[in-house]
């Protein structure tokens, strides 16, 4: 009784009018009829779109810092942390010619997120200690072919002169719990060793 | 002009006005099951979709042809076209509207006005299970030839329960004109009111033919997987589902003449000698009013379908053999007598 529609199922022998079953068609005609005029509750997608929420999980994005060099590392915590197992990557070391280009001295020379095998949880995102990947409220686009959807770095990477904002997947509660170090995703592998020296 | 030359051109504007009629009931299909359903509908092929029959029509040209190897080659290849061309034969004896004369010559608005029209008209319809009948036995393949087995019992029940409603109507009438039939009905009251329980006998009976839900036991995509065309592809698929609104558009148009007056509409002979206007306008106006009452029926069809559920296949049996073909009996009966009583017979 917690919406208040329910009917008592009762089974008895149907009336004539019922059983002359032309009214409860006429009936049935009537209400159909009157859905012609109901509002529709199609959204004609590529014009209209729902609402999202601010920090809907969506495609990724590789975040270069104020000076336009990668943040990523390759340090591989993402790829760790991926329960759908969607990212890979292949870590390169810098040369003093790309220092403009990769904020540190380790950086990633191929990333690759498998749309298809992506989730959209958000647990790269939380493991990255550069924050470096972030999801956006972009829709991934669809597309004919399955290799199509394993997103490189041209993809990936956000343009110099677009950035894209992520600051409101970046609340400060947020960076606040990713400073917290009690849970065990936010250590990274320095603080894993002096935990592990400290019990020693 | 030569009256062979009028037919001709008659016959193919008439032709040609089938089909778009047909075309354009798939896309009132789609859009008026859509909004039934709050949805929108085909909305992408031109302004508000309408060019969405063209592009349905294209695609099925395009879709590769099908024909199994285990089937029966040529029956199956005539079987889409016997459906696709009763349908068409069914709309020779339809009176569209009254006559129009063009300098000396004066014509009438229908292609052959047989004086035993009615009987044309059923043995046609009766011929149109053939196309379901050898397309489904063609097939070779089980669910083909259940709905084909479905289909033939189907148009047999109801088509006697149909011939019998129409008997009453005949009755009444007294021709087997339809052209009569509709002239009888230029003044006064249209024939529903003399015969409304054989207008309902009827109107089930043209559900049951066309294969129209709640009656679709022969097509059944749920449980026969299309039915009778199971099989088939490309354009062949094509000509059975256009025989459908064909037939659709048919028996829309017939159940206008028989029960609604046809061409006629209320008050036309005092709004011709109000408005004083030639009998050519006035033919005009009578198609115009033909297709807005053929165009209701349509509508109908597709009101119906998109409200009722099928029936199943022993209360389909039920309805056909137990309660319309007792009731238009009834209905003869109580006709005769009606009739014997008001002087009309003796």
């Amino acid at each position: 009784m917690l919406t208040n529609r329910s009917k008592q199922v009762v089974k008895k022998e149907m009336t004539w009018v019922e059983k002359a079953y032309l009214p409860a068609i006429f009936q049935g005609l009537i209400i159909t009829f009157k859905h012609i005029f109901k509002k529709k509750a199609t959204i004609r997608y590529p014009e209209q779109k729902r609402p999202i929420a601010p920090v809907y999980r969506g495609q990724h994005v590789l975040k270069r810092d104020e000076s336009g060099a990668e943040r990523c590392t390759a340090c591989g915590l993402c790829a760790v942390a991926c329960p759908a197992e969607a990212i890979t990557m292949v870590a390169a070391e810098r040369t003093k010619d790309e220092v403009s280009l990769y904020r540190e001295e380790k950086y990633a020379s191929v990333y690759e997120i498998n749309m298809l095998r992506c989730i959209f949880c958000g647990l790269c995102e939380e493991a990255c200690p550069k924050e470096a990947i972030f999801l956006t409220d972009r829709i991934v686009p669809s597309t004919f072919e399955r290799h199509e959807f394993i997103f490189g770095k041209d993809i990936l990477v956000e343009p110099v002169n677009e950035r894209l904002d992520v600051t409101k997947r970046q609340t400060p509660e947020v960076l606040e719990f990713k400073k917290d170090k009690k849970h065990k995703h936010n250590l990274t592998f320095l603080d894993k060793v002096i935990v592990k020296k400290s019990r020693h | 002009m030569q009256p062979l030359l009028i037919k001709a051109i008659l016959v193919v504007i008439i032709f040609v006005i089938t089909l778009l009629v047909a075309l354009y009931a798939t896309f009132a299909e789609r859009k008026v099951s859509a909004i039934m359903q709050d949805r929108i509908g085909p909305n992408r092929a031109g302004p508000f979709g309408l060019l969405q029959p063209l592009a349905d029509g294209v695609k099925m040209f395009m879709k590769e042809e099908l024909i199994p190897s285990l089937s029966n080659k040529w029956l199956f290849i005539i079987g889409p076209c016997i459906a696709l061309l009763t349908s068409f034969m069914t709309g020779v004896v339809i009176p569209w509207g009254g006559s129009i004369t063009i300098g000396e010559t004066t014509f009438d608005l229908q292609i052959t006005d047989l004086n035993i029209g009615i009987l044309y008209l059923f043995g046609v319809v009766s011929m149109g299970v053939y196309g379901i009948m050898i397309g489904g036995w063609a097939s070779n393949n089980k669910f083909s030839l259940i709905g084909a087995i479905r289909a033939s019992s189907q148009m047999i029940s109801y088509e006697i329960a149909m011939g019998l409603a129409i008997i009453a109507l005949v009755m009444t009438t007294g021709t087997l004109s339809l052209k009569d039939i509709v002239m009888q009905q230029d003044a006064g009251f249209a024939n529903i009111v003399y015969q409304p329980v054989g207008f309902l006998i009827f109107l089930i009976c043209a559900f049951a033919e066309t294969n129209r839900a709640p009656f679709d036991m022969p097509e059944c995509e749920t449980e026969l997987i299309g039915g009778y065309h199971t099989e088939y592809s490309s354009l062949k698929l094509g000509f059975y589902l256009f025989a459908e609104y064909i037939n659709m558009f048919v028996s829309s148009a017939v159940i206008a003449c028989f029960y609604f007056g046809g061409y006629n509409f209320p008050f036309q002979t005092e709004l011709q000698n109000w408005l004083g206007f030639s009998n050519n306008v006035l033919s005009i106006l009578q198609v115009l009013a033909m297709f807005g009452k053929v165009l209701f029926f349509i509508f109908f069809f597709m009101w119906v379908r998109w409200t009722i559920p099928r029936f199943r296949y022993d209360q389909l049996m039920t309805l056909g053999w137990k309660i319309l073909l007792p009731l238009a009996l009834i209905n003869i009966f109580i006709t005769g007598i009606v009739m014997y009583f008001s002087g009309s017979i003796n």
